[in-house]
């Protein structure tokens, strides 16, 4: 079907300012996002899956202007053993990253090997993300994944010892960084994924995840606080069978964020945990939309997001259980929750089921108000200032999403960092 | 999973497919015909066509104006695809936009006047035209105690009102119940104030579409502070082939007023899908409140989808004045294809919104139904209840919407959908709408899915009730919150129409 003008026309405007990679492995699967991506053409404000996030800075061929923020609170999981892989820019900084050296997992970067003719990642580069684009397109993953410039590819075969961290830097107010990583779990394999920093001015990323059988993959990441910056994510898992896919995301300030999570339990007894909490603050557009399709049995799926929102900031929730027929027995559960500290700022969801299986249960809950002033009360009758008080129950607000994650440790670090971003206020 | 096996055994091969024919077709009660004496307008829509509606209904230029405006705005506008419901392409010029009996060419001065055997068919459907102590039930009126209550009818048959009783005593009361062709002749100011100004001419498709064709529907008007004496209900019949139904029915409850609306609608079965576009505005002024209750039962298709009535529904109610309530009481077990979303703008301060919906849907039958809450007053309430149900090869979706504009402080949504499944061949789905643009306003939604409780069923068999009675039982249980909201009488009704329709599922 030929496409709308606008839509076209946007579409090759954005494209004049990026060019195919060529060669190599990859060549194929970008040709192919590159046809998937004209095809279906980049989103436009009426398009019914961006009804409440305008993509037009996403669009733009040059990314707008962000001013760097100056981050005074150490990088997040900095204390936090690991192998950190550092790009500043969307553009990979050497110096600053640990040799990818560690037992039970292979790291390497796809710059690097860009040119080999055969490479494992082949048979996953582009492939979830292009099975995720049914039965609802995602433009900006197949243009991440024809121009990606760079990202990482994990293979993980064991148990390692720490975790890998992925730090993106943001230090140019002009940046347009596209990363695609893929991570592959083999089974009974098990790996912490950490992914932190703002990145860049305009940051475009695609992680596309497989967990073979009884894999494992703790996916934690941390982004902000940088107020300029615009962000697209998406991440692609499929698990196998008894697999365990579980991740968070942490969203403090920028002007815009579009987080997606497409998730197929493809595997009987697989169980797939996705959390976020954001903290929007004035000129701040947060969008967590999750697409979770349970395709084999007994599987249980949970999403759990909470939001807070202040002077006039806007926090989007678009959540879909898909269960397929024959996919009995399926948990699944969804709660979205946003807490509004004034007046200005709004919450604007669309937590839906979709179900063909008649013996599963499938829950979803969404709440939306102001503090509570019976408990802010309490508190003030206690003894504590008003402002500490608010901090209190808004920390205790996002902290059930928080739980989510099972390392107490770096749990505990998110806490400790989100105490201190209140308290700054 | 008894109720489940059960539904595979049937679908199989095992079970004898004329007795599973003959039971569905059974389930359909009201699937006979009237065989009249019709007059049609020409098959197709053109200007042509609605000038000779307007024509038939001896309306005054300027409501001919108003259809051949929606007219032109229907040509540009195209079908609305975001609904979960898949039919074939509508030939809109291949059907019929007008019928009446004959015998309605001269419009009978009184009841007594009209055709015997449109008499009989409203008899035979359990909606006797006379003016004595009756029952509202669209069906089984006679089984149910008549205790002095006095229910006045507007009866619709394709295109025209046949009649409608106890109009004298009503306006006694000052309150106006007629058809709306009548209206726009006789009470043409209230009509040209009030329609099109809930629903607007250009609104959707459908609605759109209602605006340039409607041919009857009723009216009804309750002056301030007036208690509406009786119950009113209209009752719509599709009786002829080919035929689309266009009703559009006003409602305006002034001032400090109360009025209990009951709606109930069906069609013969026949193998060709037909159309029926409907519109219904509500006006809600200061104080005064509304019920408006619905038993959707058309020709829902054979067990292969053939046939049924497309209900394409634009329902809104405009609470306008402060205080104002209106009450959306749907039971839905018609229809092949179902496309509605009874709404409420609560515009006055602290007026309140509620919806209740049971949607059942059986065989190939689809149902995208939910409803919309526009809160812009402060102080504003909603609540919606609505329970799905899908069996056979059915689809049911449960779509709305709540928003909460910046200025309705303090205003309060509270949602709860539930879809039950009744066999691994059908769907359940959710959609909602959520949009909450103050921190005042506290919006609630949960929803969840599940099929036939196991152990309440077999709590049921064990005290010696079979499978099919104890299916009806669990389902009016998870259905009790809505039928309760029903009038009396209609929540008999609906609880015979809850174990019919999954007769054909579980049985």
């Amino acid at each position: 079907m030929a496409l709308a003008n606008p839509k076209q026309s946007a579409t090759e405007a954005r494209l004049t300012a990026l060019t195919l990679p060529s060669g190599g492995w990859s060549e194929p699967a970008r040709q192919d996002a590159l046809l998937r991506l004209q095809a279906m053409g980049l989103p436009q404000r009426r398009d019914e899956y961006w009804k409440f996030t305008r993509p037009d800075t996403l669009l733009d061929s040059q990314a707008p202007t962000a001013a760097v923020f100056v981050n005074d609170d150490g990088r997040m999981f900095e204390a936090y053993d690991q192998i950190n892989i550092v790009f500043v820019d969307g553009v990979f900084d050497a110096d600053a990253s640990d040799e990818l050296v560690l037992e039970g997992v292979h790291v390497e970067r796809l710059a690097d090997i860009a040119d080999k003719d055969i490479h494992w990642a082949k048979d996953l580069y582009g492939t979830l993300e292009s099975k995720g684009q049914t039965p609802v397109e995602r433009p900006f993953a197949a243009l991440n994944t024809a121009f990606a410039s760079d990202g990482v590819v994990i293979h993980v075969t064991g148990k390692p010892s720490k975790p890998v961290c992925l730090t993106y830097i943001h230090n140019s107010e002009v940046s347009d960084a596209i990363l695609h990583n893929v991570v592959r779990v083999d089974e009974g394999a098990e790996l912490t994924l950490l992914e932190n920093g703002p990145a860049a001015a305009r940051f475009n990323n695609v992680t596309e995840i497989d967990i073979a059988d009884g894999g494992t993959l703790h996916f934690i990441r941390a982004h902000g606080r940088d107020h300029e910056r615009r962000a697209v994510t998406h991440m692609f898992a499929r698990l196998g069978e008894k697999s365990t896919f579980k991740a968070f995301t942490l969203t403090v300030n920028g002007v815009l964020t579009r987080n997606e999570c497409v998730i197929e339990l493809a595997g009987n007894d697989a169980f797939a945990h996705v959390a976020g909490a954001c903290v929007g603050d004035g000129d701040f557009h947060h969008d967590d939309t999750v697409f979770i399709t349970h395709d084999a049995l007994n599987c249980e799926s949970r999403q759990v997001f909470k939001k807070v929102l202040r002077n006039g900031a806007t926090g989007v929730f678009q959540g879909k259980i898909l269960v397929k027929a024959g996919a009995q027995k399926t948990d699944g559960y969804q709660i979205s929750q946003a807490l509004l500290l004034d007046g200005d700022s709004q919450f604007l969801a669309k937590p839906e089921l979709e179900i063909y299986a008649d013996d599963v249960i499938c829950s979803h809950g969404s709440t939306t108000g102001a503090i509570d002033e019976e408990a802010l009360y309490y508190l003030r009758s206690r003894g504590v200032p008003k402002s500490a008080a608010t901090d209190l129950l808004t920390l205790a607000f996002l902290i059930e999403a928080v739980e989510e994650i099972d390392d107490k440790v770096i749990a505990d670090t998110i806490v400790s960092r989100l105490e201190s971003w209140l308290a700054r206020r | 999973m008894a109720a489940v096996d059960q539904t595979q055994v049937k679908e199989g091969v095992d079970q004898d497919t004329v007795d599973a024919v003959r039971e569905v077709g059974d389930a359909y009660k009201y699937g006979w015909s009237t065989d009249i004496e019709m007059e049609y307008a020409p098959k197709g829509l053109t200007t042509d066509i609605i000038r000779l509606i307007s024509e038939k209904n001896q309306e005054p230029e300027w409501m001919l104006e108003w259809r051949l405006e929606a007219y032109a705005r229907w040509l540009t506008k195209t079908e609305p695809d975001w609904a979960m419901v898949d039919y074939p392409e509508i030939d809109f010029q291949d059907q019929y936009y007008y019928a009446r009996p004959k015998s309605m060419e001269v419009k009978p001065k009184s009841l007594d006047e009209v055709d015997p055997k449109l008499l009989a068919t409203y008899e035979k459907l359990g909606i006797p035209l006379r003016e004595q102590m009756i029952l509202a039930g669209v069906e089984g009126a006679e089984a149910a105690p008549a205790e002095g209550r006095k229910v006045a009818v507007d009866a619709v048959f394709d295109s025209v009102s046949v009649g409608t009783t106890f109009q004298a005593e009503l306006a006694k009361a000052g309150v106006i119940f007629c058809s709306i062709s009548e209206a726009i002749r006789e009470h043409p100011e209230l009509v040209r104030k009030y329609l099109g100004s809930v629903v607007p001419v250009s609104d959707n498709f459908y609605a759109t579409l209602n605006s340039a064709v409607f041919s009857d529907g009723s009216f009804v008007y309750i002056p301030p502070g007036v208690r509406c004496p009786m119950e009113l209900s209209t009752y719509f019949r599709i009786n002829a082939e080919n035929t689309g139904q266009f009703e559009r029915t006003l409602i305006i409850a002034d001032k400090g007023s109360y009025v209990s609306y009951l709606e109930g609608c069906t069609a013969p079965a026949r193998d060709i899908a037909q159309l029926h576009a409907a519109v219904v505005e509500i006006i809600i002024e200061e104080d005064a409140e509304v019920k408006y209750s619905t038993v959707q039962n058309w020709y829902p298709g054979d067990e292969d989808g053939k046939g049924g009535i497309y209900n394409f529904v634009t329902k809104r109610a405009d609470c306008r004045g402060d205080r104002a309530k209106i009450m959306w009481t749907q039971v839905e077990t018609g229809s092949a294809v179902t496309w509605k979303y009874p709404s409420c703008i609560l515009r006055g301060n602290q007026s309140q919104g509620e919806f209740y919906s049971i949607a059942i849907t059986n065989n190939m039958q689809q149902a995208d139904t939910g409803t919309k809450m526009i809160h812009l007053g402060a102080n504003t309430k909603s609540r919606i209840v609505s329970k799905g149900i899908s069996a056979g090869k059915a689809q049911n979706t449960y779509r709305g919407l709540v928003s909460m504009h910046k200025k309705a402080k303090n205003a309060r949504n509270y949602t709860q959908c539930d879809s039950l499944l009744i066999g691994d061949k059908c769907g359940a789905h959710t959609v909602p709408y959520i949009e909450v643009k103050n921190n005042s306003a506290r919006v609630e939604h949960e929803a969840t899915t599940s099929k036939v409780d196991e152990d309440q069923l077999f709590y049921c068999r064990s005290r010696g009730m079979n499978e099919e009675e104890a299916v009806a039982l669990v389902v009016n249980g998870f259905c009790k919150d809505v039928l309760q909201a029903l009038p009396m009488e209609f929540a008999m009704e609906a609880q015979q129409l809850v174990a019919i329709s999954l007769e054909g599922s579980v049985g």
